[in-house]
């Protein structure tokens, strides 16, 4: 079984109730009118979304059965979709999720060295959450920069064209609450030749 | 460096050719910038003309699709029904998810009108009123972005009820993936659409017949559909001078790995290889001799040897010609000092994970092939095992549901017919320092 | 079929022509060409997933699979060749490299497709020297084992729940390797068909939990019967081994069950065995104890003689059965046996308490009204009928108690004067072939005939009952109903026989295995009980006397159209029961009453002779009548009371086993159905 927390089929509960706040109400409706009448069933990707927006980034149980029933599906649809897509959050993560790009065109560049850098600065492993909750790291295939490599995605944001020293900067910033310069950490504007 | 203009970074490609005028956001990316780059001067017209008409200068124009089959996509468009009477759908394809590749991703964050402008394009032409863009989970910033320049162009009349006065009514809606590389295979994204998991279709019936909701549509990556209105704009040939017989147009080309200046391109479809890496990336690291092999179309294409990518030329069929293909136009370039064994292992743990899980070849056997590819990287499997590995390859080829399964067994058959013996020769060191 | 279906093929370079409905994988089995499969069964939707079935196409650059393939004018199929081979036995390795092999342990050894086909198409040594996966068990309740390890993803199970069984809690959790499947957060799966997926799983992934290590299949002797423990009669293997019965399955019957049965009779035979009734037995001083024949049947003869007795015929009771008591009754008078002990009203043709409706046609309709019927645990086949014609675009109307369901209906109200219901006429007005199913929880209460008429007025009225078709349907959950009505054995009464009865002033009682011996009209009464399980209604009797099971005698039952069906006997009686006929064959010949047949079969030859449409095993009994109609609509109310709210314990063998019980401790409990979307 993986243990990645976007991977995982084991659900757990908050041991919370879990109730739409009015704000997600008020985007609930809005996503539903994007599909036609019957088929509300297509909402199940953006709620789970706006769920793990409202529930500190992760899936519970309480969720999975909040949806179920504003869409009226079936539990185990909405538990299917939800282990199937990696982003999902099966279990409670760090406040900054540190996904690290680990496939070929960023290795390629050296993302291993960032893996090392950041699991040493965050003093976790991959799949980990640091103890003072404030990272979870975990590895991923392939995020769609691969011209901007090597670069990882910390929550929505990604951080391109990384080396050990940016990434180490980029780490501490959060820790120290200071902000960070998104997309590429070598002054390029995109994935221009420069 | 901040400042550098578009003109600088396309150095090649004639600057007036090119289709992406924004492709690195140097300008404005929204309507304010669209306008002046072209886009929505004249839509009102194009959706004045016969829908046929078209379809039919999309064929001529010979554009073929840019998610990586490169089937002709005025071709794709005439298998759409006609007026059924059923709701018709455009589906675009912004998964971008294949190693290697992220054009579509500079073009929904820099210059987005491109495509919600070919969107409307393209759905009139397919009859198709409504239309959605299945964009990767992870873009957030670029599905912002996209559906910043949606608002902006429902407020300005050009979409929404009688789309640019056309007295057609057209709504676009975007959809988010969540991580999953199936979803960009047309048919799972359709499954995606409508909130299951991201599970492929069998076909027939194909979408064009019954597609999203079991209503004729029609896929289509994102570049293919943000070149339609300058193909509308300049005429079909234009863009047929653009390339080759076939190949036509330019083409956006993402190149990664051990060059100097890895970047995001658009140049002419056809241009050699070897000279979109020397001239746009400043050449292989360490020196063009240092070159170990180049994929050439993203993770699923088999790798061309340093002697192919001498000559070859990027465009569809010259790939296809030397087994490989454009796929993505996602180019890796590997150099001799990394392993390039590893390379295809990451892809092969790639395919593992991404598989669906739904049928028995790809799920069993993706995971077989990593696994044997993991024990290859450490020199630790035999000749016949090679021999076993390219078996497993060829049992998974073509006996899927989907291209996943191909996609995963390509790499691998690469690896091992241009790199046999050296891989042979790495298991032989290692049994003589064994024993 | 017009002609122009029909297209033009070659499988292995034989012309044929078929129809072109078809897919690949029928053609080559009409052609006669064997295709292995997994995934693909014939009573789900297509997933076309495990990849067995692969063919060559001519021309097709890959292989395809069949399953999934329409057929084209001109194609030319061929399912033998190198490469075909090559395809499946690929699939095949790839299917057996993460399976555990433990087939000496597994129960499906001996009847698992994956162990038969990997003798046809394995690979002698396994290439695979990687670990293999092992998967965590699931939870899925008290009926069905997990060994997911075995697993092979061909998703039946997920499609059996979701599409046949109406419950959609089975999934297929994660991606890839990990891909699982489960229930949701591993509840017990709730429905009354869920053993089905034991014999769906084409692998030892889903086995039956008490069936556990029970036997090997070949050491199995197998009866074919049918299930006596609904009305619907569908049709079931018994597998027994020396006195014991180890396991029940389904035979396919395509009017009747198709290939599902209820759990009931899949999983209550523990019960055939608990608190039987296995010697005569005799009230002394308020206590019951052991008697024997010859005492027990010497007191009872002298009880008859200037008595003047009634007759209970109770649920599960066979036609012969029913028969023989007929017989024996008549000669103390008319109007003494009832086996409407539930008061159903009954008018006086077989088209009044029978499923005027093939059950294979309920699918057919675009409308159906429940008027007090509970389907789901009534009669579960019938259920699932309905939920096909749900899933064909059918509305699915109740009037009655707000009953659960496991598709949408809409309520109407509690009486039916809810058939007013402007939204209802209108939908029956429109609607091209509505049914109507009036069940217990009505038929039981109607006080006034032009109840019953007027319901026959409103069918009448909405094309329900037409020259050509009768979808005015009459549901009781219980076996031996119909067939005993179709003999007579009920008084002349319409409505409320039972109460009607209890008035007339009866001295002794004989119950054939109906507990409504124990109703306190009868306080005063000689009680003897004809019986097989020892409950309330045996215990509070003066005589006990044990007789078979139906699965220790032969016996005939009237299913709830009016189809005789036979049950066999698959093992002698347990203990010293004696089958009714014989013992009232022996009662006669003390009292000096005729009955002439001296063997069950001469019994039957009899039975015939006076019903020769019971002849005609399997077929529906035609019969041309019409029901009385109404002069005004007019409804009366009726006090509802359905005839059970517990699936799992209807009946008293039911009640009796210990794999119902843990149903109810751990199904029934659950708060909530899951709903269908
Ligand atoms: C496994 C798999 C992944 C794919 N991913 C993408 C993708 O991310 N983006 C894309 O445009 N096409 C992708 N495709 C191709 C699409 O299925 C489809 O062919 C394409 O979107 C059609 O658009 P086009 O005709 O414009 O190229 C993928 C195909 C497969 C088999
Ligand atoms: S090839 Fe892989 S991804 Fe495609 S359907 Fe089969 S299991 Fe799913
Ligand atoms: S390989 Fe890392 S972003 Fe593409």
């Amino acid at each position: 079984m993986s243990n990645h927390p976007g991977l995982s089929n084991t659900f757990s509960s908050s041991g919370e109730k879990f109730e739409w706040s009015k704000e997600s109400l008020k985007s609930i409706k809005m996503i539903i009118s994007r599909y036609p009448k019957d088929r509300h069933q297509s909402a199940v990707m953006p709620l789970l979304y706006l769920a793990q927006e409202q529930n500190n980034n992760w899936i519970s149980i309480e969720c999975i059965e909040k949806i179920a029933e504003t869409l009226n599906m079936p539990k185990i649809r909405v538990t299917e979709v939800a282990s199937f897509y990696s982003m999902y959050n099966t279990r409670p993560v760090g406040k900054n999720l540190v996904q690290i790009c680990r496939t070929s065109p960023c290795w390629l560049r050296g993302s291993n060295k960032i893996t090392n850098t950041i699991c040493k600065e965050t003093k976790c492993d991959i799949n980990e959450t640091s103890e003072d909750n404030l990272f979870t790291v975990v590895e991923v295939e392939c995020l769609g920069a691969c011209s901007n490599g090597p670069m990882i995605q910390i929550n929505n944001d990604f951080y391109e064209d990384l080396d050990e020293e940016s990434t180490k900067t980029i780490l501490d910033n959060i820790k120290n609450n200071r902000p960070n310069k998104i997309g590429s950490q070598k002054g390029r504007r995109s994935s221009e030749n420069a | 460096m901040d400042h550098k203009r578009e003109e600088e970074v396309q150095r090649m490609l004639n600057i007036k050719d090119k289709i992406f005028q924004n492709l690195h956001g140097f300008d404005e990316p929204f309507l304010e910038g669209a306008l002046k780059r072209g886009s929505w001067s004249n839509t009102k017209e194009i959706l004045s003309k016969n829908q046929n008409d078209v379809i039919e200068m999309v064929k001529s124009s010979q554009l073929r699709g840019r998610g990586g089959a490169g089937f002709s996509t005025g071709l794709k468009w005439s298998f759409m029904p006609k007026n059924t009477g059923k709701q018709h759908y455009l589906v675009v394809n912004a998964d971008e998810s294949e190693p290697g590749t992220c054009k579509d991703r500079e073009i929904i964050r820099n210059d987005p009108h491109t495509l919600i402008e070919g969107c409307l394009i393209a759905s009139y032409a397919i009859q198709a009123t409504k239309c959605y863009i299945y964009i990767r989970g992870e873009y957030y910033f670029e599905y912002i972005q996209l559906e910043k320049a949606i608002a902006e162009a429902y407020d300005n009349g050009l979409l929404g009820k009688n789309a640019c006065g056309s007295n057609f009514d057209f709504d676009l809606y975007v959809h988010r993936g969540a991580g999953a590389y199936i979803c960009g295979e047309e048919t799972a994204l359709l499954e995606s659409l409508e909130g299951k998991k991201g599970q492929p279709r069998l076909k027939p019936p194909f979408p064009a017949g019954v597609g999203l909701y079991g209503m004729p549509t029609t896929i289509n990556n994102v570049e293919s559909i943000a070149v339609v209105p300058t193909i509308l704009r300049r005429g079909s040939d234009w863009f047929k001078k653009i390339g080759t017989e076939n190949n036509t147009g330019t083409k956006v080309f993402c190149i990664s790995g051990n060059v100097n200046k890895p970047c995001t391109i658009e140049e002419e479809m056809g241009i050699p290889l070897q000279e979109l890496i020397e001239k746009h990336c400043e050449g292989v690291e360490g020196g063009w001799d240092n070159l170990k092999a180049i994929i050439p179309g993203g993770s699923s294409t088999p790798m061309l040897p340093k002697t192919v990518c001498e000559t070859v030329k990027m465009n569809f069929d010259d790939l296809k010609a030397y087994g490989s293909g454009l796929g993505t136009a996602g180019v890796i370039v590997v150099n001799k000092n990394n392993d390039i064994s590893e390379v295809i292992e990451r892809f092969a743990h790639f395919y593992k994970h991404e598989s669906c899980g739904q049928c028995t070849p790809c799920r069993e056997g993706t995971g077989w092939m990593f696994r044997m590819m993991q024990k290859l990287v450490r020199g630790e499997i035999s000749p016949e095992q090679i021999e076993l590995l390219e078996n497993v390859t060829k049992q998974v080829e073509g006996h899927t549901i989907c291209a996943l399964g191909d996609a995963a067994a390509w790499p691998i058959q690469g690896l091992i017919k241009n790199f046999k013996s050296e891989l042979i020769e790495k298991y032989n060191k290692r049994n003589l320092k064994a024993s | 079929m017009s002609e122009n279906s029909f297209i033009k093929i070659k499988i292995n370079n034989k012309d044929l022509e078929v129809d072109k409905n078809l897919t690949v994988m029928q053609a080559c089995e009409i052609a006669g060409e064997e295709i292995p499969r997994f995934c693909y069964h014939d009573k789900l939707s297509i997933a076309g997933n495990c990849r067995m079935c692969l063919v060559e196409i001519e021309k097709a650059p890959k292989l395809v699979s069949s399953c999934t393939m329409p057929l084209m004018e001109g194609m030319s199929i061929i399912t033998n060749s190198e490469k075909v081979n090559a395809g499946r036995k690929g699939v095949m390795e790839f299917l057996l490299i993460n399976h555990p092999l433990d087939c000496p342990i597994c129960d499906q050894g001996g009847e698992c497709d994956l162990q038969d086909q990997a003798m046809y198409y394995g690979f002698d040594k396994s290439r695979y020297s990687e670990n293999k996966r092992a998967v965590d068990n699931k939870n899925m309740g008290p009926l069905v084992n997990t060994i997911m390890t075995r697993c092979i993803h061909c998703t039946r199970c997920v499609r059996f729940a979701t599409e046949v069984a109406g419950v959609p809690e089975l999934g297929m959790l994660g991606r890839g390797e990990n891909a699982e499947i489960t229930t949701y957060l591993e509840n017990s799966i709730t429905s009354e068909l869920s053993g089905n997926v034991i014999d769906l799983c084409p692998v030892g992934a889903l086995t039956s939990k008490p069936y556990q290590f029970k036997a090997r299949p070949w050491e199995l002797k197998r009866t074919d019967s049918i299930d006596i423990f609904d009305s619907v009669g569908s049709n079931i293997r018994i597998d027994s081994r020396a006195e014991e019965i180890l396991r029940v399955t389904p035979r396919t019957n395509e009017d009747i069950n198709e290939e599902w049965i209820p759990d009931k009779v899949r999983f209550n035979y523990d019960g055939y065995y608990q608190q039987r009734i296995d010697t005569p037995y005799i009230k002394k001083n308020q206590k019951l104890e052991i008697s024997n024949w010859e005492e027990s049947l010497k007191i009872l003869i002298s009880k008859l003689k200037n008595s003047k007795p009634l007759a209970l015929i109770g649920e599960l009771v066979d036609v012969e059965t029913g028969y023989a008591v007929k017989k024996f009754m008549s000669n103390f008078g008319d109007n003494n046996v009832e086996c409407r002990t539930d008061n159903q009203f009954i008018h006086e043709s077989l088209n009044s308490f029978r499923f005027n409706t093939p059950i294979n046609k309920i699918e057919d309709a675009d409308l159906i009204l429940l008027i007090g019927a509970n389907p789901k645990i009534e009669t579960p086949i019938i259920n699932h009928k309905i939920f096909k014609a749900f899933n064909n675009g059918s509305e699915i109307f109740n009037i009655g108690e707000e009953i659960l369901l496991n598709y949408d209906t809409k309520y109407l109200g509690k009486q039916l004067d809810a058939l007013n219901n402007e939204k209802f006429v209108k939908s029956i007005k429109k609607s091209k072939n509505p049914l109507i199913i009036v069940g217990s929880a009505f038929l039981n209460s109607i006080r006034n005939i032009n109840t019953f008429k007027s319901i026959v007025s409103f069918s009448q009225k909405y094309k329900v009952v037409t020259e050509t078709k009768n979808n005015l349907n009459f549901l009781n959950p219980f076996s031996s109903r119909v067939g005993q009505l179709f003999i007579g054995n009920t008084s002349q009464e319409y409505c409320e026989p039972f109460t009607k009865l209890t008035n007339q002033n009866f001295d002794t009682v004989l119950s054939f295995g109906s507990e409504k011996i124990v109703d306190t009209t009868f306080d005063n009464c000689f009680k003897v009980y004809f019986g097989h399980h020892g409950d309330e209604g045996a215990m509070k009797s003066d005589i006990v006397l044990p007789t078979p099971l139906f699965t220790e005698k032969n016996g005939i039952f009237l299913n709830i159209e009016g189809r005789p069906q036979e049950a066999k006997k698959c093992h002698n009686p347990i203990g010293g029961s004696k089958e009714e006929w014989a013992i009232i064959k022996k009662m006669s010949e003390e009292l000096l009453f005729e009955f002439k047949p001296n063997t069950f079969d001469q019994l039957r030859e009899e039975l015939f002779r006076e019903y020769p449409k019971l002849f005609n095993f399997n077929e529906i009994i035609q019969e041309d009548s019409s029901l009385p109609v109404a002069e005004n609509i007019l409804f009366e109310d009726c006090k509802i009371t359905y005839p059970f709210e517990n699936f799992y314990m209807s009946d008293i063998v039911s009640k009796n086993s210990v794999t119902m019980a843990k149903c109810v401790d751990e199904i029934m409990t659950k708060p909530l159905l899951e709903k269908s979307a």
